[in-house]
C-alpha cells in the first residue's frame, strides 16, 4: 500500500462522510418509525417529533398489544402468511424444473420453448384481459388468485436457468453414466449444489408475496380475505382510531404508534429474513445475470 | 481428466473411464450434413426427445401456467377492438374497430398519461443513476471494510419493503401533522405542507422515495463490475502519478460503462412502465393530474368504471410500445455492448 498521501485522506474522508450520510437517510426514517411505535399516549400529541428519534422516555408496547389481539388484524397475517407460503411453494415447484429444463442445450425443442415464455416478458396483453381470465376461471374471490396467476416471474426463470447453466456439465453426465434418470439427475445432483440460487429466487418470491398489495385489490371483493398490506393501508388511511380499531375507542395507543406498529410489524419478516439469505443472494443474483 | 473445480465433484472421480465412455454417446445435437436422409435424421430426433422424455413432462405444469395465464390474455385482448359486453362474452361480442383507441387518442388525458408516465420514468432514470453509481465508486474506494458492509447492508434492506409499508415511512417523514420533515419545516417558522395530497410536490416526493428505496440495490451490478476491473490498471495509474479522482475518471467509469449503457437500454426499453405499484399506493384524487401513469389510468378505467373494451385498448397501446422499445433497446445492447438483454 502506498503512503498515504494528503489527496488520499481527504478522498477518503469525504467518500465514508459520503457512505455514512446515506445509511442514515436510509435508517432515520426506518428508526424512527419504531420509535413512534412504541410512543405511549399523551407523549406524541404534546412533543415535538424531534424527541422521537431518540427513544422516548416513557414507552409502551400497547400499540403492539392492540393490534396483535385485534381479530382483523390477526386474520390479515394469516390470509397473508398462506399467500406468502403457497405462493412461494408454487412458484419454485413451477419455475426450478422450467429453469432446468431450459438449461439443457442438447434439448430438441429447446428453442421454441425459449421463444415460448420470452415472448410473454416482450409482450403481455395487460391488466383486463389477465383480469378476464382469473374471473372466468371462477378465482375470484379465492386467495389463490392473488398467487396463481403470477406464479411464474420470468426473470427468476432466466435468472436460475444462468445459475444451472454455470453448474459443471460432467456432473450431469457422470451422474447419466451411472444410470441415473434425468428426474435422479435434477434431484439428486442439481438441487443439492442449488441452494444459493434457490434461496435466492425463494426470498425472491417470499417478499413478492408477502408484499402484495395490488392483486387482492384487483382479485378479491371479500374484506375476510384481504393480506397484511392492504389492511396496512387502510390503518395508515384512517384518520382517527374509531375507524379501523371501532371498539376501542378509549384505546391507550395513540393512532400514530398504531400506524407505525403496523408498518413494522409488516415489514418484520424482511428484516428477519434477510441477514440469512443476504450472504446468498449477491452471489445469486450475480452469478445468474451476469455473463461470462 | 479435466478439473471441474467444484468442491464436490466425486461423481467424476469415482470412475476413471467416464472420459472414454462420453464419447461413445450419441450426440444429441441434430447432425448438420446433407447425407444424412430425413428418415434417419427424423429416428434421431425422435431417440433425442425420448432420452429427455422426463424433462417434457416435468414442464407441462409450468406451460400450462404460460398457456393459462399468458397466452389466453393475448386471447382474450381482441375486446381492444370489440363492444365487450360481460353477458355477450369476448367472442360474442361486436366488433367495433379502431373505436376505443381513437377515443383515447382523442381524449384530454391522453397527454396526461403519457406525459406522467415518461416523466417519472425519465426523471427517475436521471436521478437515481448517478446516485446508484456514485455510491457503488464510493462502496468500491472506501478502505474502512466495516463501513462498507454495513452500508451494503443497511441499503439493500429498501428494495424489499413494499410501497405500502413505504406510504408508512414517508408519512412518519413528510405527515403534515407528525412528520419528521414538516416539523423542522414548523419549527425553523415555516407552514407545514401536505407533500403527498399536493400536485406541486408528488411527483419529487414520488421518484425520490423510489430512490431512496432502490439505490442501494441497484449498485450490486455496478459494483460487481468495479470488482472485474483489473487491478493492475489502478496500479499503473497511481505510478504514473494519477490522483484518486482521475483514475476513477479515467478507468473506474469507462470499466463500468457496459453495464451502464445495458441498465440504460433496459430502463429505456421500460420506460412505459413508471412503477404502478408506487403510484398506485401513493396517489389521491387531488394529485391525479400530475400523478396518473397509463397503469393507473387502466385499473380505474377497466376495473372501477367497466371500460373493459378501452382500458384494454389502452393497456394494448402502452404493450405495444413496450415491445418496439425493448426490441430497439435489445438490438442496441446487442450492438453497442455486446450483450443482450433477454
Amino acid at each position: 500500500m502506498p503512503v498515504k498521501s494528503r489527496e488520499e485522506i481527504v478522498f477518503q474522508i469525504l467518500i465514508n462522510t459520503f457512505l455514512v450520510v446515506f445509511l442514515l437517510i436510509i435508517l432515520v426514517p426506518m428508526w424512527r418509525v419504531i420509535m413512534m411505535s412504541v410512543t405511549p399516549l399523551g407523549y406524541a400529541a404534546e412533543d415535538t417529533s424531534f424527541g422521537m428519534l431518540i427513544p422516548p422516555w416513557k414507552w409502551s408496547l400497547e400499540a403492539y398489544n392492540q393490534l396483535l389481539t385485534h381479530p382483523n388484524f390477526i386474520n390479515a397475517v394469516w390470509n397473508s402468511v398462506q399467500i406468502t407460503v403457497l405462493g412461494t411453494s408454487l412458484s419454485l415447484f413451477l419455475t426450478v424444473p422450467l429453469a432446468y429444463v431450459l438449461s439443457i442445450k442438447t434439448l430438441p425443442g429447446r428453442g421454441i420453448l425459449i421463444n415460448f415464455i420470452l415472448l410473454t416478458y416482450l409482450f403481455s396483453a395487460g391488466m383486463i384481459p389477465t383480469f378476464l381470465v382469473v374471473h372466468e376461471l371462477g378465482l375470484t374471490d379465492h386467495l389463490a388468485a392473488v398467487f396463481v396467476p403470477v406464479a411464474i416471474g420470468v426473470y427468476n426463470v432466466l435468472l436460475m436457468k444462468g445459475f444451472f447453466e454455470g453448474l459443471p456439465v460432467e456432473l450431469e453426465e457422470a451422474a447419466r453414466l451411472d444410470g441415473a434418470s434425468e428426474l435422479q439427475v435434477l434431484i439428486q445432483v442439481i438441487l443439492p449444489l442449488s441452494k444459493p440460487i434457490l434461496l435466492t429466487i425463494g426470498l425472491f418470491y417470499g417478499v413478492f408475496y408477502w408484499n402484495e398489495f395490488f392483486y387482492p385489490i384487483l382479485y378479491l371483493n371479500d374484506n375476510s380475505l384481504m393480506p397484511l398490506p392492504v389492511l396496512l393501508r387502510n390503518i395508515l388511511m384512517a384518520s382517527s382510531l374509531n375507524e379501523y380499531v371501532e371498539s376501542d375507542a378509549f384505546s391507550a395507543a395513540p393512532i400514530q404508534s398504531l400506524k407505525a406498529a403496523g408498518v413494522f410489524i409488516t415489514m418484520l419478516p424482511m428484516v428477519a429474513v434477510y441477514p440469512f439469505i443476504q450472504r446468498y443472494f449477491t452471489k445469486g443474483t450475480l452469478t445468474g445475470s451476469v455473463k461470462q | 481428466m479435466k478439473k471441474s473445480g467444484f468442491g464436490r465433484s466425486y461423481y467424476i472421480q469415482q470412475d476413471k473411464t467416464v472420459t472414454e465412455k462420453t464419447t461413445i454417446l450419441p450426440a444429441a445435437v441434430p447432425v448438420i450434413g446433407m447425407e444424412i436422409p430425413w428418415r434417419e435424421r427424423l429416428r434421431r430426433l425422435w431417440r433425442a426427445v425420448w432420452r429427455h422424455r422426463w424433462l417434457y413432462i416435468i414442464v407441462i405444469p409450468s406451460i400450462t401456467f404460460f398457456i393459462v395465464f399468458k397466452y389466453w390474455p393475448l386471447f382474450n385482448a381482441q375486446i381492444a377492438f370489440k363492444d365487450f359486453k360481460p353477458v355477450l362474452g369476448v367472442v360474442g361480442s361486436p366488433w367495433v374497430g379502431f373505436k376505443h383507441l381513437e377515443a383515447f387518442f382523442n381524449s384530454y388525458y391522453f397527454s396526461r398519461l403519457i406525459g406522467n408516465t415518461l416523466f417519472f420514468s425519465i426523471a427517475g432514470l436521471i436521478l437515481g443513476m448517478p446516485t446508484a453509481i456514485i455510491l457503488a465508486v464510493a462502496l468500491y474506494e472506501t478502505r474502512f471494510n466495516m463501513i462498507r458492509s454495513i452500508v451494503q447492508t443497511g441499503a439493500y434492506i429498501p428494495h424489499f419493503l413494499s410501497w405500502v409499508i413505504m406510504f408508512g415511512v414517508l408519512l412518519t417523514m413528510l405527515s403534515p401533522s407528525e412528520g419528521l420533515v414538516n416539523e423542522i419545516i414548523k419549527a425553523t417558522g415555516g407552514k407545514s405542507i401536505s407533500f403527498l395530497t399536493s400536485p406541486k410536490y408528488f411527483r419529487w416526493v414520488a421518484i425520490f422515495s423510489n430512490i431512496w428505496k432502490e439505490t442501494g440495490w441497484s449498485t450490486i451490478l455496478y459494483y460487481a463490475a468495479l470488482m472485474g476491473i483489473e487491478q493492475s490498471l489502478f496500479e499503473a495509474a497511481s505510478v504514473d502519478g494519477a490522483s484518486r479522482l482521475q483514475r476513477i475518471w479515467h478507468i473506474s467509469l469507462p470499466g463500468i460503462l457496459p453495464v451502464i449503457m445495458i441498465v440504460t437500454l433496459l430502463r429505456l426499453g421500460h420506460i412505459l412502465d413508471a412503477g404502478f405499484n408506487e403510484i398506485f399506493v401513493l396517489y389521491s384524487v387531488p394529485v391525479y393530474s400530475v400523478a396518473d401513469i397509463i397503469d393507473t389510468w387502466v385499473y380505474r378505467a377497466g376495473i372501477l368504471e367497466f371500460k373493459y373494451s378501452l382500458a384494454t385498448a389502452v393497456g394494448m397501446f402502452k404493450g405495444v410500445i413496450g415491445l418496439v422499445l425493448l426490441v430497439v433497446s435489445n438490438e442496441l445492447a446487442k450492438r453497442w455492448a455486446r450483450t443482450s438483454l433477454y
